[in-house]
């Protein structure tokens, strides 16, 4: 099972996009995901300063941050997005998404990270 | 501009329904809140939606609450309906912008009593059927813990005034606001209650909720 899910992850990687253009209908539609779910801990800058860090003990991670993003691979980014930090050893605090978010817009927000982060894929 | 307008509207909306509403006609709360459970859902309607869904209030609010809330009501969204309206870019965060975030109607006593009536029939149909809460549960200190550090709901809800997120409802009067069969099913599935809201689905096992809840059900009890 734990094999299926990981070439499941891998097919989802593999169809990651290079960063898309500002005006294509998916990077609208990401950003737009984005402002919805993901700005209350990462920031409307989208800069991991969002209205809910005050008292976090672990900061959101900053996707303007071409350096620390670009150490994280598609793969991964998917599946802190789809399960949750705390099943790729990190915070428990980012919550796992799958419930909101299909797989098609969890790929197209990996895509669309990659443009904030100017890192790449 | 992007605040200034939306806000306008909501006050006007406002100002349109409070005479409807001072006369205990549930209709007029319909201009800014579903008392039908939507159709076809989206997401954008939360970037529409003027108030919070109402349209399982009898599953959800505790009737006393109600008819105190609604003759002095307080600000339960730190950053209104939907906190990215009034959300500002800055440092060393974000911050809200308190000033626009709209202010609710209140109304005198008899017409609180006639409402909240109106409400309390206001139920979904199966939502609270998963919702095994037990009443014998203690929260303990591991309430408040699961509460915070291990599963993260201080992140956006504040369990204290000034601690904790802004992105999600206040829950430091949840006690006597809510219906601890409520919080557990919400907490278990927040999507059961609209696929869209930005709260997701956390794997929280049956003890972890049923902690969470009596740790919820414990806050504010005291105000009343």
């Amino acid at each position: 099972m734990r094999a299926l899910y990981l070439m499941g992850l891998a097919a989802m990687a593999f169809a990651v996009q290079p960063a898309a253009a500002e005006d294509d209908p998916k990077f609208q539609a990401s950003a737009h995901i984005y402002d919805t779910y993901c700005t209350q801990c990462h920031g409307v800058q989208r800069n991991g300063k969002g209205v809910n860090t005050a008292g976090m003990s672990v900061q959101p991670r900053d996707h303007s941050d071409a350096a620390g993003m670009a150490s994280i691979p598609n793969a991964e980014m998917i599946e802190v997005i789809h399960k949750g930090g705390a099943a790729a050893n990190k915070s428990a605090l980012m919550p796992p998404w799958a419930s909101v978010l299909t797989d098609e817009q969890i790929t197209d927000m990996v895509a669309y990270l990659r443009h904030v982060c100017k890192c790449g894929g | 501009m992007r605040i200034a307008l939306p806000f306008a509207a909501l006050v006007g909306a406002l100002a349109a329904t409070a005479a409807g509403a001072q006369g205990g006609d549930l209709k007029a709360c319909a201009a800014c809140h579903a008392l039908e459970k939507p159709a076809s859902p989206t997401l954008d309607r939360f970037w529409e939606r003027k108030g919070p869904d109402l349209w399982y209030a009898g599953d959800k609010f505790n009737r006393p609450w109600l008819v105190q809330w609604l003759q002095k009501p307080t600000v339960i969204r730190p950053g209104g309906v939907l906190w990215f309206k009034h959300a500002k870019a800055g440092e060393p965060r974000d911050t809200i912008d308190t000033a626009a975030v709209p202010k609710h109607d209140a109304v005198d006593a008899a017409t609180a009593e006639k409402l909240a009536d109106e409400l309390m029939k206001l139920k979904g149909e199966g939502l609270l059927a998963d919702s095994k809460f037990d009443p014998a549960v203690a929260a303990g200190p591991m309430g408040k813990l699961a509460f915070g550090k291990l599963r993260g709901c201080s992140s956006c809800h504040q369990d204290k005034p000034g601690e904790g997120g802004l992105s999600g409802p206040e829950l430091y009067d949840a006690g006597a606001r809510l219906q601890p069969a409520y919080v557990y099913a919400y907490a278990k599935d927040p999507q059961k209650f609209d696929r869209f809201v930005w709260m997701p689905r956390f794997a929280l096992s049956d003890p972890d909720l049923q902690r969470i809840t009596a740790y919820i059900s414990t806050l504010g009890k005291g105000a009343q």
